[in-house]
């Protein structure tokens, strides 16, 4: 069928933020939808309030808005816009919520705007877990017994009917209706636990609805990527079996792909029930993604749930297999069918086919609850994972140990690297065994070193015997290789995935001793094609991974070539910025005629689209993969300085072995790091900094704060996302803090640095080229320095620091560029206090502000500097002069907050921000509310604030104050601030503190709804109350915007101001940009 | 223990045994499916062959007394890169190496099954010798070298029932067997099995036994057929004298045009009963109405070719186990092309418009790869019906 012409214009819904649950693989489908559609010739509108993605750039939509995405924004855009067709499939979870409210409220009627992909009965049936459910029993599909609930009264009675019908009453499993990836749900083993959880389901679930149901816990976890066209075509991309069984959320379970325990004809029955599903939900076009679980022991198969969309899964399964579902999706959905479309690998065979793969597949979660230490660590039905790597060979042990490395957290495969977990007594290790939790892996090769059996562990833990007993294999082969069995070769050790790093600790010897050993005994890796096909077909894409194998696939060539290191799974503090980058430099080299190769192991990401880069290497970035690639590839330069700390960690060992890193030296990059070098280096060009020392020890430490006076931020070097730094006001919190903090990074020293209170903090993003420097952007953060800058808030161009100020920031930025003989991109931090400028630090390296200062300026800034990198000169890529764009735009930060309940909620020097949004308007006010209703907390225009202020805030919160009662808010407080408000004649309500247990409180309120605003600034004490605590964490919970900061709630009442007198107004980056 | 792979042309993988011991050659072929190796391993059409699978991991599974195609594994040697020994599933019953140690056929593990498939890919099928003797690798290639290989070979004589026989009287075999679903409470159960009640039976056939897979005939028993299977060179007028409502041609191994005997009692077969042919019975059907076939370079094996039914455009990803084709050009006018190979344009399907017959070069019974194509069984219910 060929494509619908009756479509013109087709708006696109993005995901918005980067949160749990919605990464940045939205961005990789939206990224192949846009290109798919524009290929087509179709007009394509796009609506994303994310600018960290590439899908925001300007060439990849007609119209893009960078808005929130939200009903009311949409509906303006489409008012304006007006649009022949929406595809809501491609934008996650939000994309097609938004769609929906929008069908709900009738808009796309009025606009007479049809939806494409998915209609709207599709979507509900889908979502909907009752619709869902009579589907399923429609179609002959087994349940788990369950009930959905709108009351704690109709829990209870499900509760009691599932007990009769399945003789056990628990645990059971809540699921609140229509949340991200499962947020609020959870299993119950006790009527207690039933309580807690069904009642936060039912507060979270936007239609306060939960799904009662029996218990799967246990049983073997399976998806299928299915995809289907308009003339009924069905075929499945790719199964994934999970090697966590039901009960962790497949998110945070290490997935295998393809599906490894099932016999064909169960295969088939799943394959068959897929296609079932998805023609009874009536998903039209394009992909979905089905869960089905089995029980281990009668093969009786349930189908979990389906997502009429494209989503994790299936950008996972994109990667695994080579098969592009989101750009096969976006052109379903203009009318074409599967046959009519090539399969892009193979260019002579159709994408009408079901990929078969001739390697194994494996994904791992990457968790960082070490930034939330109070969160709870146990792994359930919700997500609690931040990123993911991928790793493919051609075995299930080397994936896995493949993947173990990929993940960057300090690991080199399963175990044996010398960073073993110190032995554990038994009753440890086995709750560590039987209760899921990020490092269970490990400690499931500690209970096969100790003795422990296949079975033992099968009945503690549920994994399927099958995977156990690879992992034990893994563990056998360890001590052969430890013993020096002579049937363990090294080639034999490299199949089963061991890393030099494991071969070098068992065998006592240094990486680069085995390194040079296997070289010399030739064993050496393969490089294999991901083909779609198992080498049934010749492949054109060069999509590859490494193993160790007989032959080589990869092709010479004749072209210069420059290797871009990525940034290897998403985490905290570095994230699809990063990527983005990357991109850049892949997009910006291609333009110049070279050939680039990028290496990286995120499946989320555009960068490891095949389409992206001339070659694509899947492989963990460690020193030994990486340089394997150089060794085989032999490219002319390599970028190191996009892709976060992973490849700067990297730089000095890759150099020293022959690896030419372009752009700005990493020698440079570390010298910036060198408290000492970088202070002579200050001094030098008469810039200043705060106070500071490195210590390394306590004692020394103590000595240091002493001397430059509390409070002090302490920090170890060399960490990006603030990990560990944190801000100290007595001897006693340093104390502490060298005691934990020297173990967060044993060979790095720790910086001291006295802390400016309440400075305003500048980011500065530079390019230069060896001669001239330009300033990309200034940006003001809202929050006063000490928060870290990836958790603030920041505005594009500045509005508080003088003309002067800006004067010095610029010619302290080029001034240190040149110092430091940048070459690409640098970002420098200053404070500002009392019109003093102070460095905070420099990081030579493209910054987590890239794109979002690249999108207010209009300039592409990592292009720029990739190009700078290779030689080209700003002033003939026509870059001279900084821009102070007449618009104004704000950067606001997203916290994961409302996955790790009771959370506190302030913000440090630790980065906590999962992802970013960006509101943009030509006024600041307006441009903030956006920001703020981007981020999922729009601000109230009226009703009932709850202001509690620390002491130091009281005086200087005066005029803020006034500004809320004259915004006609109603105030309420607590003690201190209430008399403090009234002593300025402003009416305020004074309720009881949470510490007086007399009601109603504050807590009474926000539970029922009765506040719309919280301003709370902290004690500021490394251990705030507990019951501040409670108030910010339960505001969250609620829904209930909370400021901490006595400049945000500033920016927020101006920004409420300008929401009352003047109208939203949308309008597209490309006309932000003609001039 | 050792092994050595050696093709024909020179090239060999040493690997480890599994499985039996000794020396096998066979036409070496591959397998891109990545379940199923137990239905692959039993399916007579591979008699004569040394099958390779591109999945790297094989043995997941283990092996189950159900998931078989005939009474014993048919290949003349199994080629993987990485066996299971222990396996894991519900069903299992045994391991595959001990299946294939019980069966005698010689498997070999841990060569880079992706650089033979290339091999195979880019060379074509050959003569292979598999063997755990203890002689050098070029040795065992002038072996292989020296071996039989498939083209011209009649391996139909060798699968085929000797005497005829009617499949599953009591409606035992043939019933589909489905997962426990205590939702939807399925008919039948059997031990730990359950299994969809069978429906009435409506017609009578014969089954021409070219080595045909079990799930053949479990799903013409399904479709209401009473299935008669006859020996591959049983006499059209011995077919005829039994006084079936139609014919059915089977799958089976080897070159089809070694079988012209075969082709001359189709023929005067053609016109006086309905028939429905699949895979090499495709092909003597092709043989039988005036057609030619022709060798692939290397086949198409595997669960995942997509045909294109010319009459409604729809897409069926299919099951394929075949080295040879139909050569569309060969076809007399009478003969309509039915069905295409998305992938390489072959035939696929035909359809007599003089007779009541049509046949598929694939494996709609699936077992193993996709259900896809099942309706061919019910086509054929409607033809021997319109016929009458």
């Amino acid at each position: 069928m060929p494509k619908d012409t009756s479509i013109k214009k087709i708006l696109l819904i993005g995901s918005g933020p980067i949160v749990i649950g919605q990464g940045c693989e939205f961005d990789y489908s939206g990224v192949q939808a846009c290109k798919a559609l524009k290929e087509e010739g179709y007009k394509v509108v796009l609506v994303n309030s994310n600018p960290a993605t590439i899908m925001t750039d300007p060439e990849f939509a007609d119209r893009t808005y960078i808005e929130p995405v939200t009903p009311e924004i949409v509906e303006k855009i489409i008012e304006r816009e007006n649009p022949d067709a929406l595809l809501p499939t491609l934008g996650g979870q939000t994309g097609l919520n938004t769609a929906m409210d929008l069908v709900r409220k009738g808009v796309l009627d009025k606009y007479n705007v049809k939806l494409i992909g998915a209609n709207a009965e599709a979507i509900e049936k889908g979502e909907d877990r009752l619709a869902f459910k009579e589907a399923m029993i429609k179609i002959g599909m087994d349940l788990p017994q369950s009930g959905v609930a709108r009351s704690m009264s109709d829990a209870l009675t499900i509760e009691e009917e599932i007990a009769e019908k399945t003789g056990k009453r628990f645990p059971l499993i809540i699921r609140p209706a229509y949340t991200l990836g499962g947020s609020g749900g959870g299993i119950a083993y006790n009527s207690e636990e039933f309580e807690t959880i069904v009642n936060r389901g039912l507060d979270m679930s936007p239609v306060t609805e939960v799904l009662v149901e029996e218990s799967l816990l246990g049983w073997k976890e399976f998806e299928m990527e299915v995809m289907r066209d308009r003339k009924d075509n069905c075929v499945v991309i790719c199964s994934i079996e999970n090697l966590d069984p039901m009960g962790v959320h497949t998110g945070d379970s290490i997935t295998v792909a393809p599906a490894q325990t099932l016999t064909d004809k169960e295969y088939q029955i799943m394959r068959d029930a897929s296609f079932a599903v998805i023609r009874e939900i009536g998903v039209e076009t394009g992909g979905s993604n089905i869960q089905f679980s089995m029980c281990p022991k009668t093969g009786r198969m349930i189908v979990i749930e389906m997502n009429p969309r494209v989503s994790r899964s299936s950008a996972l399964a994109s990667k695994a297999t080579g098969f592009p579902i989101a750009k096969i999706a976006a052109k379903l959905a203009v009318g074409y069918t599967l046959d009519e479309l090539p399969n892009d690998i193979t260019r002579e065979t159709p994408a009408c086919f079901e990929p078969t793969i001739d390697y194994c597949v494996v994904k791992t979660p990457r968790f960082t609850f070490e930034k939330f230490p109070s969160a709870d660590p146990t792994l359930t039905t919700q997500m609690k994972s931040v990123g993911e790597a991928m790793s493919i060979g051609r075995t299930f042990k080397e994936a896995m140990q493949k993947a173990l490395r990929s993940l960057e957290t300090g690991r080199f495969g399963l175990g044996a690297d010398g960073k073993d977990i110190p032995k554990s007594n038994a009753e440890e290790l086995l709750s560590k065994i039987a209760v899921p939790n990020a490092e269970r892996i490990f400690y499931l090769r500690e209970a096969f070193k100790n003795g422990m059996t296949v079975d033992e562990l099968f009945g503690m833990t549920g994994i399927d015997p099958w995977f156990l007993r690879q992992l034990q294999q893994i563990c056998e082969a360890e001590e052969k290789i430890a013993s020096n069995e002579n049937d363990l070769t090294i080639r034999k050790a490299k199949k089963l995935g061991f890393s030099d790093r494991q071969i070098a600790h068992l065998k006592g010897e240094t990486e680069l001793q085995i390194r040079e050993k296997r070289k010399n005994e030739g064993v050496i890796p393969t490089y294999r094609l991901v083909d779609t096909c198992a080498a049934e077909f010749e492949a054109f894409t060069p999509y590859y991974y490494s193993t160790y194998g007989d032959e080589n696939e990869t092709r010479e060539t004749n072209k210069k070539q420059v290797m871009i290191l990525g940034g290897g799974p998403n985490r905290i503090g570095q994230g699809i910025e990063f990527d983005y980058c990357c991109v850049h430099a892949a997009f910006a080299l291609k333009e110049l005629g070279f050939e680039t190769i990028m290496v990286n192991s995120n499946p989320e990401t555009v960068s490891t689209d095949y389409d992206t880069s001339d070659k694509l290497y899947f492989e963990p970035l460690t020193f030994e993969d990486v340089l394997n690639i150089f060794e085989a590839e032999k490219p002319w330069g390599t970028i190191v300085q996009f892709g976060g700390q992973t490849p700067l960690n990297l730089a000095a060992d890759l150099e020293s072995n022959g690896v030419a890193v372009i752009g700005t030296s990493p020698k440079n990059i570390e010298l910036a790091e060198d408290r000492k070098y970088f202070s002579a280096l200050l001094d030098e060009l008469g810039l200043k900094q705060a106070d500071a020392g490195t210590a390394t020890s306590e004692e020394e430490a103590i000595e240091i704060a002493q001397k430059i006076g509390y409070p002090v931020l302490v920090r170890p070097s060399f960490v990006l996302g603030g990990r560990a730094m944190v801000i100290v006001y007595n001897d006693q919190e340093l104390s502490s803090y060298m005691r934990s903090a020297v173990e967060a990074s044993p060979e790095r020293p720790i910086l001291v640095d006295r802390f400016l209170e309440d400075a305003t903090e500048i980011d500065v993003d530079v390019i230069s080229d060896g001669e001239i420097s330009v300033v990309g952007a200034i940006m003001e953060h809202i929050e006063q320095a000490g928060i870290h800058s990836g958790d603030s808030a920041c505005v594009i161009p500045p509005f508080s620091i003088s003309d002067k100020i800006k004067e010095e920031i610029s010619t302290a930025s080029k001034a240190l560029a040149k110092k430091l003989q940048v070459k690409g991109l640098m970002n420098i931090q200053f404070a500002v206090k009392n019109e003093e400028l102070f460095v905070i630090e420099v990081n030579p390296r493209a910054s987590r502000t890239v794109p979002f200062a690249s999108k207010t300026i209009g300039v592409p800034l990592a292009k720029l500097a990739a190009k700078v990198m290779v030689g080209e000169k700003l002033t003939d890529l026509g870059f001279t002069k900084e821009i102070t764009p007449d618009h104004h735009a704000v950067k606001e930060a997203v916290f994961p907050f409302v996955k790790f309940p009771g959370t506190d909620i302030v913000l440090g020097p630790e980065m906590k921000a999962t992802g970013e949004v960006m509101g943009i308007d030509s006024d600041l006010g307006m441009a903030y509310a956006k920001s703020q209703m981007a981020a999922s907390c729009p601000l109230p225009l009226g009703g009932n604030i709850f202001i509690s202020l620390k002491d130091r805030d009281k005086d200087k919160a005066k005029e803020i104050i006034k500004d809320y009662h004259e915004l006609g808010f109603k105030l309420f407080s607590t003690e201190g601030t209430a008399k403090a408000i009234k002593d300025e004649g402003i009416p305020v309500t004074k309720l009881f503190k949470l510490a007086e247990q007399r009601r109603p409180n504050v807590l009474d309120m926000i539970k029922n709804g009765e506040i719309d605003f919280v301003i709370n600034t902290t004690s500021g004490d490394r251990n705030p109350r507990a019951d501040e605590v409670t108030i910010r964490s339960s505001a969250i919970a609620n829904g209930i915007p909370v400021m901490t900061s006595l400049s945000a709630a500033k920016a927020s009442s101006m920004a409420i101001r300008s929401l009352k007198t003047m109208d939203l107004k949308v309008k597209t980056l490309q006309e932000f940009h003609i001039g | 223990m050792k092994a050595i792979l050696a093709l024909e042309d020179g090239r060999h993988f040493v690997g480890e045994a599994f499985g039996a011991t000794g020396e096998q050659s066979g036409e070496i072929c591959f397998n891109t499916s990545m379940t199923g190796y137990q239905e692959i391993l039993t399916d007579p059409s591979y008699r004569g062959q040394i099958v390779t699978m591109t999945y790297p991991l094989i043995g997941n599974y283990g092996v189950n007394d159900i998931d078989t195609e005939s009474n014993c594994p048919h290949v003349k040697g199994f080629v993987i890169e990485e066996l299971c020994e222990e396996p894991s599933n519900w069903r299992s019953e045994s391991s595959l190496q001990s299946y294939l140690k019980n069966n005698n056929i010689i498997g070999i593990q841990g060569i880079d099954t992706r650089s033979l498939t290339k091999h195979l890919r880019e060379r074509g099928a050959m003569k292979a010798l598999l063997t755990t003797e203890n002689i050098s690798p070029e040795e065992a290639c002038s072996r292989a070298t020296k071996s039989d290989g498939v083209v011209g070979m009649d391996f139909v004589q060798e699968v085929t029932t000797e005497k005829p026989y009617r499949w599953d009287p009591d409606n035992t075999l043939s019933r589909e067997w489905v997962l426990a679903n205590p939702t939807t409470k399925p008919e039948e159960k059997n031990g730990k099995d359950y299994y969809k009640s069978l429906t009435e039976i409506k017609y009578q056939i014969v089954a021409y036994d070219f080595g045909i897979k079990k799930n053949i005939l479990r799903c013409l028993r399904r479709e209401g057929f009473s299935v008669d299977v006859v020996n591959a060179r049983t006499s059209a007028e011995d077919v005829l004298s039994m006084n079936p409502d139609g014919v059915f041609l089977s799958n089976g191994p080897g070159d089809p045009e070694a079988l012209g005997d075969i082709h001359a009692e189709i023929k005067s077969l053609l016109g006086k009963i309905p028939v429905f042919g699949i895979c090499l019975g495709h092909q003597v059907l092709a043989h039988a109405i005036g057609g030619k076939t022709y060798k692939l370079k290397f086949g198409h094996r595997g669960g995942n070719q997509p045909v294109k039914d010319l009459r409604t455009n729809a897409v069926a990803i299919t099951s394929q186990n075949h080295g040879f084709a139909v050569d569309a050009d060969s076809l007399p006018a009478s003969a309509e092309v039915t069905h295409l190979n998305l992938n390489d344009g072959t035939v696929e399907g035909l359809r007599s418009n003089d007779h009541p017959t049509f046949s598929v070069q694939y494996h709609p019974e699936a077992s193993p790869g996709p259900n896809d194509a099942k309706y061919f069984f019910s086509e054929f219910a409607k033809l021997i019906g319109d016929s009458k």
